[in-house]
């Protein structure tokens, strides 16, 4: 005997189960991990998420046998080398230049989830926040690996975004110089954000990732009713509306994963840059650090934050509204008063609060990529304010608002 | 394993001396993967002065050269441009160019330069980096109904009158940053370095 367990397997797995807890394994957080059974279509993506990030670990690392990260040679090893010189060196690149935007949409979708059915509220506060820091990361991802292929928008995108650090008082401007190695974004830069955006980050990201489903697997799914599955039980203690993970929600989720590589492959085929969206025109033109492009802006995902950034006729004040705008989200679980979870069972209030949210966003998305006119601004403005309002005046309207009687079991549809 | 006879004490105390000494050690080790990230040697050379010939800079014109990977901007300004200046004053945030960090002391005057004429400037806008761009001609533009001349960057509207001296409602919160200078003769400026300071 190799461990002290007993093992009910044979042959090699059970070699291998006296000396790991494979099977403990598989069943806690597969074949025997017990989720609602009412996932509707919101629940795909944290899977195609999952999907989404090993196509960019995957594409990466081949992206990184023909990159070189350097100020005179980046460019010309994307767009020249890679582009036209490996043999389907343009898939793998659109593979994981398309799939960075689609990290952020499934990203995006499985927070709003998250949003509608208070999957946020206790007891999943740590998940929640784990999923945060999984955006944080995932945002200075994105960024890095934009400034990569040293295009115009590459480095004036990386201008822009490092001279943000030299708006904090007294340290500000030598951050700068140490965040780029040098007096602007050059060479010394794209070396250690190569370091960063292949090494460090996607490190941090899959550590991140296993912290998520673990502290998920622990306290169990929500659903979108919003009720407790534990809280009903057979006599094996298995819940009444829970179903094993595998095979159920395996075989949903390959289904899902069908449906979006149709999407995904015709992006890749046919529209990689999406008019503008998803790679930017000013970015297959080489840096130039003399030639500011007339309308710098970052990729989409951003530009809900970087509206609100230039909505604000200050500096300083700028940056630190942009930076509370992502971190007020950590303390959602702790702003919202509600006595239910689902959106299904709130009152009027709450579902008003929440679709004025979500319009703000996505305007100031919108927002975010136009060159930005006094009226432009003035809305931004308004955005901003109901965007933070949103979070500021939670705790009073979630409290104050109607709910509905959430029933004691999940609902089904026909 | 014996329970018995243990000194509390002297574990106690090897423990925290163990976490003292280690953390010194720990906080010192980080220094070279801090220090690893400042611009090396040869990036720091390269920042060495430049010089500029502005013989044949005509008035009105700019001359852009590169310091330190940046565009700096000279510019012959005529006595029509400069007599226009003092009148700019009410309309900008910083007119007498209080905040040190932006000029040498030298330019620390209505001009902001060492010879009224010739303006030299970093050509990034104080705002996120941007190059703002001349825009000589006085006349109302889409940004400014009552354009004197000067600068105007793109990205998010900051203007800049002609001594790089940032208007009102601009989001660019300081005037242009005038970098450290000195004239080698009538027609060459050295950009990097000041007047003694050589």
């Amino acid at each position: 005997m190799a461990g002290d367990r007993t093992t009910t397997v044979t042959g090699v797995l059970g070699w291998l189960d006296q000396r790991m807890p494979v099977v403990d394994f598989w069943n806690k957080h597969l074949a025997q991990y017990y989720a609602p059974k009412n996932f509707n279509i919101w629940y795909y993506f944290g899977s195609l998420a999952l999907v989404v990030l090993v196509n960019q670990i995957v594409t990466g690392i081949w992206l990184t046998m023909h990159y070189k990260p350097s100020a005179v040679d980046a460019f010309a090893s994307v767009e020249l080398t890679i582009m036209r010189d490996v043999e389907w060196g343009w898939l793998l690149r659109y593979m994981h230049s398309t799939g960075a935007s689609f990290f952020f949409i499934m990203v995006y979708l499985h927070m709003f989830r998250a949003l509608l059915y208070g999957s946020y509220q206790k007891p999943r506060e740590l998940v929640w926040v784990l999923g945060m820091l999984i955006f944080l990361a995932m945002m200075a991802e994105g960024f890095l690996g934009y400034v990569l292929p040293w295009g115009q928008m590459s480095f004036w995108g990386a201008q822009v975004i490092v001279s943000l650090f030299g708006a904090i008082p007294a340290i500000g401007p030598d951050l700068v110089e140490w965040i780029q190695g040098d007096y602007l974004p050059s060479d010394a830069t794209i070396n250690r954000f190569f370091a960063l955006h292949v090494v460090a980050l996607p490190i941090s990201l899959l550590g991140l990732v296993v912290l998520h489903l673990g502290a998920l697997h622990e306290v169990g799914s929500n659903n979108p009713d919003g009720v407790d599955i534990k809280k009903k039980k057979d006599a094996k203690g298995v819940p009444l509306d829970g179903i094993p993970f595998h095979p159920y929600y395996t075989v949903k989720d390959t289904f899902g994963v069908g449906v979006f590589l149709m999407v995904f492959a015709f992006v890749i085929f046919f529209e990689p840059t999406v008019g503008d969206l998803f790679l930017e025109y000013d970015n297959f033109n080489p840096a130039d650090p003399m030639v500011t492009p007339a309308h710098i802006k970052p990729v989409w995902y951003y530009t809900p934050y970087y509206a609100m950034l230039r909505a604000v006729p200050d500096k300083l004040l700028g940056v630190v509204v942009m930076g509370a705008a992502v971190m007020i989200l950590f303390l959602l679980p702790w702003l919202d008063k509600s006595s239910v979870r689902s959106i299904r069972y709130r009152g009027p209030i709450t579902k008003i609060a929440l679709a004025l949210f979500t319009v703000s966003f996505v305007t100031l998305g919108y927002l975010g990529m136009q060159a930005g006119s006094e009226l432009q601004k003035l809305v931004a403005q308004i955005c901003t304010g109901i965007y933070f309002l949103f979070f500021i005046l939670m705790p009073v309207y979630t409290k104050m608002d109607s709910v509905k009687p959430v029933p004691d079991r999940v609902t089904m549809h026909d | 394993m014996a329970a018995e006879s243990v000194n509390h004490g002297r574990r106690r105390f090897l423990t925290a001396s163990t976490v003292v000494v280690g953390g010194v050690g720990g906080v010192f080790a980080a220094i070279p993967f801090i220090a690893a990230w400042k611009p090396n040697a040869k990036a720091v050379a390269a920042g060495a002065p430049v010089t500029a010939d502005i013989s044949k800079l005509a008035v009105g014109e700019q001359l852009t050269i590169a310091w330190r990977g940046r565009p700096i901007f000279i510019v012959r300004r005529s006595e029509a441009m400069l007599a226009a200046l003092p009148a700019e004053d009410a309309r900008l945030k910083d007119p007498q160019s209080t905040v040190v960090d932006q000029q040498p002391e030298f330019a620390k005057n209505g001009y902001r330069s060492l010879k009224p004429d010739i303006l030299v400037l970093v050509g990034s806008c104080t705002h996120l980096g941007c190059s703002p761009k001349l825009h000589t001609e006085v006349q109302p533009e889409p940004w400014d109904s009552q354009w004197k001349g000067g600068y105007y960057c793109p990205c998010h509207n900051s203007r800049f009158d002609l001594a790089g001296r940032v208007y009102d409602g601009s989001p660019a919160p300081t005037n242009l940053v005038v970098p450290p200078y000195r004239f080698e003769s009538d027609t060459r400026v050295v950009i990097g370095e000041s007047e003694g300071a050589a």
